[in-house]
């Protein structure tokens, strides 16, 4: 994007266009929510073991810290002081394949951040400590996500979508 | 379309145009920077663009404004004016461009009929905090500047978007701030070492500007909103479907030729039309999975991906040329392949007046048919051009991408090996695009034909098709998931 793009042209004056690509589209099921807001990458991962559990999964921008459990704050058996549980693990990799490992990367302010990053070379550069739970955060943005499925279609024309037609090409 | 249409098209600068773009990025500049912040150059942009609106009836407030935020004193309602000063000047700018663009092809339009509009619905009370949220974070945004947002600015937009979403005749401004959100967040992270894109998002932030001022300027909503005047019946002849999608939004819009019933009409022409819904999404629903966030228009999209007419009946028409889509005003007809209505309807075919205040050169977008040209792709900088007689005509290709994440068979592959498209017009950044729809090729020896719409009910092809089911219904797994976690 912007005047000195790879590709040599000046697109500061167009109007449509994409800034970023779409997400790229990914099975749900493991990992049906990812976000990167208010300072972290969080989530909600499902149990591997168990279809009836969910767990939420959280890491603080900066300082890497991270934390998982159940919605009623019961904290994840898998996490030991030393390292991510498998749901984290999982948070980590639905982050990259839906944002690309450079932006994940540049959120979560890991060292030598660049685009080409893998999940592996995420959490390899990570340096946090375990931390409390933040279920209740976590849980209010899953909510505010899933509050999109409930609104309302609508018939009448909404020309403000003429900026942003479907597709990967981007600015 | 033919080579001589597109040559005089090419040709046809319209007096003014440039000049207008040079005072609209006058002010897209400032607003990169931030009004917060105006150098004397940024101040005699503000200036000029106040002068060139100052013989109109927004002349004296537009001067005020200018003057105010010069002072330093950024106020809503300068802010507004502005916005409003610059929308008219693409205004401007739009009628010059699709003048010249129904003058080189001999499109007849209508004139703009404010008896035939059903009135703006009175503004309901109780909206004005959720708009007044809007307007303070729109106006965060153009004192700070493009340069200046972080994700702490972008973060507190957050409840604003809530308190709109959540009014029902506010989506228009809803969906609009979503989209400039996303792409404020995400290009923050991303870093703007190369530049924002100055003239989309000065776009988006005017539009907001607007609507935020006092809502939505729609006509009211629903079956009954019109009068009897506003109500067509016909046969409506697809030619084609553009699909629009932010994080958290998707359009289909149909652009079609409607013959209208014996009683309505133009002088018994055809008219062209559009017709389309939009529903809220998720980001993760993205690429097939948007089809099927369409799944309660099983008419419309069936249509569109069996080629069909549609029979419609007491369907409200707006003066802009939008249906308002109702699937139980409709029904599907007979077989109709989009490129014989393209030939033998669209000449003829009476185009809608744009309405007053969406005009806007981004807005236009118009059907047309194009053949005998030669293609050529550009690998370095992935463009495909369109040769017609020695006028190029840049096309709008996606980059390719697996199939099985594509919303259809349109693949640049195909457009290269192309003999005939199904388009739809732009003007962007000073020049003309093609938006396919369709197009008929040659591949392997075999005539191929490709619409956008193919997949609309799921991917013809049984490989994709397949590739897809692993993913399941997105939708229906978000909310087992959900279901999980609230119960615990």
């Amino acid at each position: 994007m912007g005047a000195d793009s790879a590709k040599g042209r000046d697109t500061r004056r167009r109007g449509v266009g994409r800034v970023v690509p779409p997400v790229g589209p990914r099975a749900l099921a493991k990992v049906p929510f990812v976000e990167l807001a208010d300072g972290r990458l969080r989530g909600v991962v499902s149990s591997g073991s168990d279809i009836e559990r969910v767990y939420v999964s959280s890491i603080v921008a900066g300082t890497h810290e991270y934390s998982c459990g159940t919605n009623n704050n019961r904290p994840c058996g898998g996490l030991t002081g030393t390292g991510l549980c498998n749901h984290l693990r999982a948070l980590v990799d639905a982050a990259v394949l839906q944002y690309g490992g450079g932006r994940v990367a540049r959120y979560l302010r890991v060292d030598g951040a660049e685009d080409a990053m893998s999940a592996d070379d995420v959490v390899s550069r990570m340096r946090g400590q375990r931390a409390r739970l933040e279920a209740a955060s976590v849980f209010s943005g899953f909510l505010r996500h899933l509050g999109y499925l409930e609104l309302p279609d609508v018939a009448l024309p909404v020309p403000e979508l003429d900026w942003f037609p479907a597709g990967r090409a981007v600015l | 379309m033919l080579a001589t249409q597109l040559d005089a098209l090419a040709g046809a600068a319209s007096a003014g145009v440039a000049e207008a773009f040079a005072l609209v990025d006058g002010f897209d500049d400032a607003l990169v920077e931030g009004l917060g912040r105006l150098d004397a150059v940024r101040g005699d942009a503000l200036t000029a663009l106040a002068g060139a609106v100052a013989a109109t009836p927004m002349g004296p407030a537009v001067r005020d404004a200018a003057e105010k935020v010069l002072a330093g004193s950024v106020t809503d309602e300068a802010l507004v004016t502005l916005a409003g000063a610059r929308a008219a000047v693409l205004g401007a700018a739009h009628d010059a461009v699709l003048a010249g663009f129904d003058g080189a092809l001999g499109r007849a339009r209508l004139d703009w009929d404010p008896a035939g509009e059903p009135a703006v619905a009175p503004r309901p009370p109780g909206r004005e905090p959720a708009l007044a949220g809007c307007r303070s974070w729109l106006r965060e945004l153009a004192v700070t500047g493009w340069r200046g947002v972080d994700e702490d600015v972008v973060s507190s937009s957050a409840q604003a978007r809530q308190a709109v979403l959540a009014e029902p005749g506010l989506r228009r401004l809803a969906v609009l701030l979503d989209g400039l959100a996303a792409e404020l967040r995400a290009s923050g992270q991303a870093g703007t070492a190369s530049g924002p894109p100055v003239r989309r998002w000065a776009d988006l932030w005017a539009r907001a500007q607007l609507l935020a001022w006092r809502g939505d300027w729609s006509p009211p909503a629903g079956p009954a909103g019109g009068q009897g005047a506003g109500l067509v019946s016909g046969r409506l002849l697809p030619l084609g479907v553009e699909v629009a999608e932010h994080d958290t939004a998707a359009r289909v819009q149909v652009h079609a030729v409607l013959e209208p019933a014996a009683e309505g009409g133009v002088d018994g022409r055809p008219r062209l039309v559009r017709t389309g819904v939009t529903v809220a999404k998720v980001d993760t629903l993205v690429g097939p999975a948007l089809w099927r966030l369409f799944a309660d228009y099983p008419v419309l999209l069936g249509a569109l991906a069996e080629h069909r007419a549609l029979e419609i009946a007491d369907m409200v028409s707006l003066g802009s040329g939008d249906l308002v889509w109702r699937e139980d005003a409709a029904r599907l007809g007979d077989a109709a392949d989009p490129f014989v209505t393209a030939r033998v309807r669209l000449a003829e075919a009476v185009a809608p007046a744009p309405a007053p205040l969406d005009r806007h050169p981004v807005r236009i977008a118009e059907p047309v048919l194009v053949e005998g040209y030669t293609t050529a792709s550009d690998e370095a900088t992935q463009t495909l051009t369109f040769d017609l007689a020695g006028t190029a005509l840049v096309v709008e290709a996606d980059p390719t991408v697996d199939p099985a994440s594509s919303l259809g068979p349109l693949t640049p592959a195909l457009l290269a090996a192309s003999s005939a498209c199904l388009g739809l017009l732009r003007w962007d950044d000073g020049r003309w695009w093609l938006r396919p729809l369709a197009a008929q090729a040659v591949v392997k020896r075999k005539p191929v034909t490709a619409h956008a719409g193919d997949w609309a009910l799921g991917a013809t092809d049984p490989k994709i098709a397949k590739a897809r089911a692993k993913n399941g219904d997105a939708v229906a797994v978000l909310r087992e998931r959900a279901g999980r976690l609230l119960r615990r």
